[in-house]
């Protein structure tokens, strides 16, 4: 992997996502940027995917459970060919592929159509177990947000993983501490997440879900695992490359003003 | 006459189709020996999935299962499935549209002594008002079969409504079923009888019971709530002028009101409803709670006479 060139599609996706939820008016840019680099591992360097055959059968599947982070999806698959980047920005205007919360039958490279929190694990283990059925390797990606674990059905899909032994599947945690009415251990504590997992069956690796080498090693090592599930808690930040926006709650939902865009666009160049 | 269950001709058929069709795949949520799922699971082991007690993961890893080409039939008792898992249906089958059969047994208050926690009065109405969802109670075991071995090709989301009660065979032996055809069992003149579900043993028994009393009740089986045979419903309220609906559900939402709908707009015609008059069921045998909330053969005819009453 060429750690420099994916930093600079990171970085070009962040000011994707920002343009496009600034041209919407509309989006959540928290959860977006705090998911940016493990999109960009994901989907430009570990998943075997074809942007030009966006069906191939033997493509890796990704769930993006916390669907509110579609502008990080969306600026993914642009930058990677599903669609034309123009298209971005369209995001959540009427008539646009490009729908608020991913929609499976609208937008290409798109699997699962999501936005209901706590369903994208068990999509992800209905996939993984239909993978298993039929004798098939592809791998089974989700990514959920930390506030979402609150969702009671996450742990039905986590126990079901384990109980299964999906070890094709890889559940990744966007740790970023925050949720819309403030900090996740304030609301309802989630934490502790390692244990949690552990004790539900899972291969739980730790790691800072900015640092992309970190991310990749990660997945990698979920490969390995042979008998378990693997989740990997992904500690980040909310908002992460906006300095304004870092940590704050208050950008989990809003979309920036056009002032406010330019700044963030030149902390991003 | 034989009775069957609606659930077991499920379950048979589900293990008849396990050698041939290798996209099935059946889930439950440890309710497969009443759901008769088990009988697919003795067969098929492999692709047989027991959820635990989990209906909402049951319901979304089914549209996992179908997002790799897979067709899922899932079922737990009506309430657990339609109700507790309603936004799961809503959201992770339906909308995108995923061939996903919910095959919801125990519907309605023929469920019996487990009572009004158990006893779905309302899942019609709840998976009607779904865009694009299909929904179907089968009369009797021959329709049950038949609707299962469709649903096993169907490429959409789709609800069968079950019962946990063993009912009489009501459809003809040459019988074939059709997804969103009614089918007329018994034609007649002064008014029309619209049944589902084992209602429709009901119904036949209420047109007897008028036979004697010189009114000709025509009685339709309307398997196919949704999408409605609506051409059939306008043509037998035109030919009869007063129509009655009758089934094992709230008349809140479902065969009535979807009748009602198409009438109201096409062909309004003096019109009653036979169903759970907006209460919750309670224990108590079957047989006993079908007389106290009025799922009978003289209710039925008593609203036919009212409905050609007000002709």
């Amino acid at each position: 992997m060429n750690i420099s060139a994916l930093e600079n599609t990171a970085k070009e996706m962040r000011r994707e996502i920002i343009k496009m939820i600034t041209a919407a008016a509309s989006g959540h840019p928290g959860g977006s940027l705090s998911a940016t680099d493990i999109l960009t591992v994901l989907y430009f360097d570990k998943m075997n995917i074809r942007p030009e055959d966006p069906t191939w059968e033997g493509r890796d599947y990704f769930v993006l459970s916390k669907g509110h982070a579609a502008p990080a999806l969306y600026a993914a698959l642009a930058l990677r060919g599903f669609f034309p980047k123009e298209e971005l920005a369209g995001l959540r205007k009427i008539g646009s592929r490009l729908q608020g919360h991913p929609v499976s039958t609208k937008c290409p490279g798109v699997d699962v159509s999501t936005g209901s929190l706590g369903q994208g694990v068990s999509v992800a283990c209905g996939i993984a177990k239909g993978l298993k059925i039929d004798g098939k390797d592809n791998r089974v990606y989700t990514l959920l947000g930390d506030g979402e674990c609150q969702e009671g059905q996450v742990w039905e899909a986590l126990m079901f993983a384990a109980h299964y032994k999906l070890n094709n599947l890889t559940v990744i945690i966007d740790h970023n501490h925050l949720q819309i009415d403030g900090n996740v251990d304030d609301v309802m504590a989630t934490s502790p997440l390692d244990q949690k997992l552990d004790a539900f069956g899972f291969n739980v690796l730790q790691i800072n879900g900015h640092n992309l080498e970190s991310i990749a090693t990660a997945i990698d090592r979920a490969k390995e695992c042979t008998h378990k599930p693997t989740a990997i808690i992904a500690n980040t930040i909310k908002g992460r490359g906006v300095s304004f926006m870092e940590n704050q709650a208050g950008w989990h939902g809003s979309a920036p003003k056009p002032e406010e865009a330019e700044q963030a666009l030149q902390e991003l160049a | 006459m034989t009775k069957i269950a609606t659930r077991d001709a499920y379950g048979r058929t589900l293990a008849e189709l396990a050698a041939t069709d290798e996209k099935l795949v059946v889930l439950d949520a440890d309710l497969s020996k009443s759901t008769k799922t088990c009988d697919f699971a003795k067969v098929c082991p492999e692709r047989f999935v027991n959820m635990g007690i989990a209906e909402q993961n049951m319901i979304t890893t089914a549209a996992g299962l179908a997002t790799v080409g897979k067709h899922v039939f899932c079922s737990s008792f009506a309430i657990f499935a339609a109700g507790r898992a309603y936004e799961q249906i809503r959201n992770a089958v339906a909308y995108p549209g995923l061939p996903v059969t919910i095959a919801a047994t125990h519907a309605g208050i023929t469920v019996g002594e487990d009572g009004a926690t158990h006893q779905a009065i309302e899942d019609i109405a709840l998976m009607r008002a779904i865009p694009g969802m299909t929904v179907i109670a089968p009369a009797d075991a021959l329709e049950a079969e038949q609707a299962v071995r469709l649903l096993a090709e169907y490429d959409k989301p789709a609800y069968l409504r079950l019962g946990r009660l063993a009912v009489e065979s009501v459809m003809p032996e040459d019988y074939q079923f059709t997804i969103g055809k009614g089918h007329v069992l018994q034609d007649g003149t002064d008014a029309v009888i619209f049944a589902c579900g084992l209602m429709v043993q009901e119904a036949m028994a209420a047109a007897r019971l008028l036979a004697d009393e010189g009114v000709s009740a025509a009685v339709v089986n309307i398997a196919t709530i949704k999408p409605l045979d609506e051409e059939l419903v306008i043509k037998m309220a035109k030919q009869c002028g007063a129509v009655v609906t009758a089934e094992e559900h709230n008349i809140i939402g479902g065969l009535g009101s979807a009748v009602a709908e198409v009438l109201a707009e096409n062909c309004p015609v003096p019109m009653q409803r036979v169903g759970v008059a907006d209460r919750f069921g309670q224990s108590g045998k079957p047989a006993e709670l079908m007389v106290e909330y009025g799922l009978t053969p003289e209710v039925i005819a008593a609203k036919v006479k009212a409905a050609i009453a007000r002709k």
